[in-house]
């Protein structure tokens, strides 16, 4: 398949607007504001049958028809750059690597909805990512891609950055509209929908950065052209972020519907340090594992994962070998949501500690087997009974490891203390680091 | 940096607060950035500098104290010259993200959240920070990422900031 998200591989410097103009950029753009009416535009991406990349996988087309047509309020764009799903670092290579085409999706996104101001909303820890796309703003402005009468066709559009402080709770996207406002991120109630009641009261489209990227290439070669990538009804080419006990971890542009099995043994060079696979989970932590067995049929797209009985969220592969201890990485897990919970809802405040505790203690030797069952109670407490999805994204990646993995968590009970314990190192050595593309020095 | 005089930012952090305004229909949606020019202009963002920044952009000091106090990458107290958080999640975690939080301490004589006496170093631990391709990893000074940790380069960047300039 031919690289589109990814084109950094084959244009180093593509992330400069001379480079990225002669290589096709901001031409989508230019056919989006003279060739094509909004409403085209929005069907276009309806057809191209594009979801969304932040986790939750809405069609994207669909949103963005939500928003009012005759508004006689301002309609905003957030693209959401908050990247913080733990397994997940696409966005954060694409705003490095190729800032324009992110500008151009959100440009045309913004003429779909007929928005003129859009803000970037980066992680708190973005800093060398924010500067970048703020020179690649700088450049795209003084050639008339931003600003007021973009290429002369009256459209104005300003793009302002905007940078977070250290919480995950931002991603969620009224978390980042509050953010926005200058407050604390407590989620929102819904309805009203940011399409009808974001950003400052008024009607919202957020999207995430991989989203927006694709953008660009449905408008310039057509929904048709992208259906035909992948399965049907979840097509494109998608980001995939391994990362674990793999030979080759790192970002790989791969059609949908790419086989589990030879991400992980083809493209990722198998398990490391000569090891067989335990658990992989296919989403970011806030997923359901996969056996190593289950692994083996799972096709990567967002319905075949679901059918497969976990997520494919933002596609955040994680991959485990079998020196990896379950009770470890579960309580790994919660610690983190426990963390970042906003604490607005008391299901999810107490439940993500409560789960914690119990994994501290299980790792510890001081558990119980009645805990488990304790476990999963709280579990099915959490979900669906808070503001956000934040609580079940712990409840979930709960119910999978101990279903899954039950033995594991009863044996660190019979023994009164972990099983992978004293071997040294614990958690298998890192055996190498293939992928330096990142190192930005 | 002890808070001694009354915070006042420098001519260009005005300059850039006034172009700030302009990115938003409030003046509230500018507290983040805001507060972000505070940490960068003193290093840190504690009580007389939150009411500062209050003061600033006309919002209750309780406000801004509630915003400061939910993100966590702001300071609320003085941190070292060079503060390294290590990415401890599931990702590094898996690929010994244990190992270089325990070579750090052992170099430096500190534990987490702690500074060295020289005022140099302070340790941190971090949620993940998207590198997971390239685990085990930190962030330096909120800022530059180094990646693909082993024992032997963390040592080395710790040398290096320990020798500039002194
Ligand atoms: C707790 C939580 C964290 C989230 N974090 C992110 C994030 O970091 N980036 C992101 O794009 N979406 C994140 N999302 C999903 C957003 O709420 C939203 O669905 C997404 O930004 C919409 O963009 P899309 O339709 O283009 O995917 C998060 C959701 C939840 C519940
Ligand atoms: S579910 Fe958790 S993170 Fe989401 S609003 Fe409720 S308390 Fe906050």
């Amino acid at each position: 398949m031919e690289r589109i998200l990814t084109r950094w591989l084959d244009i180093p410097d593509i992330r400069r607007l001379d480079v990225y103009e002669a290589n096709g950029g901001y031409q989508a753009l230019r056919k989006a504001l003279f060739d094509m009416k909004p409403e085209e535009i929005i069907n276009e991406v309806k057809n191209s049958n594009l979801r969304g990349r932040g986790g939750a996988a809405f069609p994207t087309g669909t949103k963005w028809s939500f928003i009012p047509k005759d508004s006689k309020k301002p309609v905003y764009l957030c693209c959401n750059a908050d990247e913080s799903e733990p397994g997940t670092f696409a966005n954060r290579y694409q705003l490095e690597f190729d800032p324009h085409q992110v500008l151009e999706g959100i440009l045309i996104a913004c003429r779909a909805v007929n928005a003129h101001v859009a803000y970037m909303y980066f992680r708190g820890e973005f800093t060398h990512q924010k500067r970048t796309v703020e020179g690649a703003i700088a450049e795209a402005r003084a050639k008339g891609y931003i600003g007021k009468n973009i290429m002369g066709s009256g459209f104005d559009v300003e793009i302002y950055t905007h940078r977070g402080a250290g919480a995950y709770i931002c991603g969620e996207e009224t978390g980042l509209l509050e953010s926005l406002e200058g407050k604390r991120a407590y989620p929102r109630n819904r309805p009203p929908f940011p399409a009808i009641q974001g950003a400052f009261g008024c009607p919202t489209v957020v999207n995430n950065v991989e989203t927006l990227s694709n953008v660009p290439w449905i408008i310039k070669k057509g929904a048709d052209w992208y259906r035909s990538i992948g399965p049907e009804k979840s097509p494109g080419p998608k980001l995939f972020c391994l990362s674990g006990h793999v030979n080759k971890p790192g970002l790989y542009e791969l059609p949908m519907g790419f086989p589990l099995k030879d991400l992980i043994y083809d493209v990722g060079g198998g398990i490391s340090d000569g090891r067989k696979l335990k658990a992989v989970i296919p989403g970011g932590a806030s997923f359901p594992p996969f056996t190593a067995e289950e692994a083996e049929k799972v096709m990567m797209d967002f319905d075949s994962v679901r059918a497969a009985g976990s997520l494919m969220g933002t596609a955040g592969v994680m991959v485990m070998h079998d020196d990896t201890c379950m009770v470890d990485v579960l309580r790994t897990i919660a610690h983190f949501f426990h963390h970042e919970s906003c604490g607005q809802c008391t299901p999810c405040r107490e439940g993500c500690g409560w789960i914690e505790k119990l994994m501290i203690d299980m790792e510890a030797g001081r558990g119980k087997v009645s805990d488990l069952d304790v476990m999963l109670n709280v579990a099915s407490n959490m979900e669906g009974n808070t503001i956000c999805v934040l609580a079940d994204s712990l409840a979930m990646p709960t119910r999978g490891f101990i279903t899954k993995f039950r033995s594991e968590f009863e044996d660190h009970v019979r023994l009164g203390r972990c099983p992978f314990r004293d071997r040294d190192g614990r958690l298998a050595p890192p055996a190498h680091a293939a992928y330096q593309e990142g190192d930005h020095a | 940096m002890p808070e001694t005089r009354k915070p006042k930012f420098s001519e260009q952090a005005l300059r850039e607060f006034e172009e700030l305004l302009t990115h938003y229909p409030t003046r509230q949606a500018a507290l983040l950035p805001t507060l972000w020019i505070a940490q960068r202009e003193f290093g840190w963002v504690g009580e007389e500098t939150q009411a500062y920044v209050a003061d600033l952009l006309g919002l209750p000091y309780s406000h801004v104290k509630a915003v400061v106090t939910f993100y966590p990458m702001f300071h609320r107290k003085p941190v070292g010259k060079y503060l390294l958080d290590v990415c401890t999640n599931l990702s590094c975690r898996l690929r010994g993200a244990d190992r270089i939080v325990n070579c750090i301490r052992r170099r430096l004589g500190i534990e987490i959240d702690e500074t060295t006496k020289d005022g140099k170093f302070t340790l941190g631990v971090a949620e993940c920070l998207a590198s997971c391709g390239t685990a085990p990893m930190l962030q330096l000074n909120q800022d530059r990422f180094y990646e693909n940790l082993t024992e032997e380069s963390i040592l080395k960047l710790i040398d290096e900031l320990s020798k500039r300039d002194d």
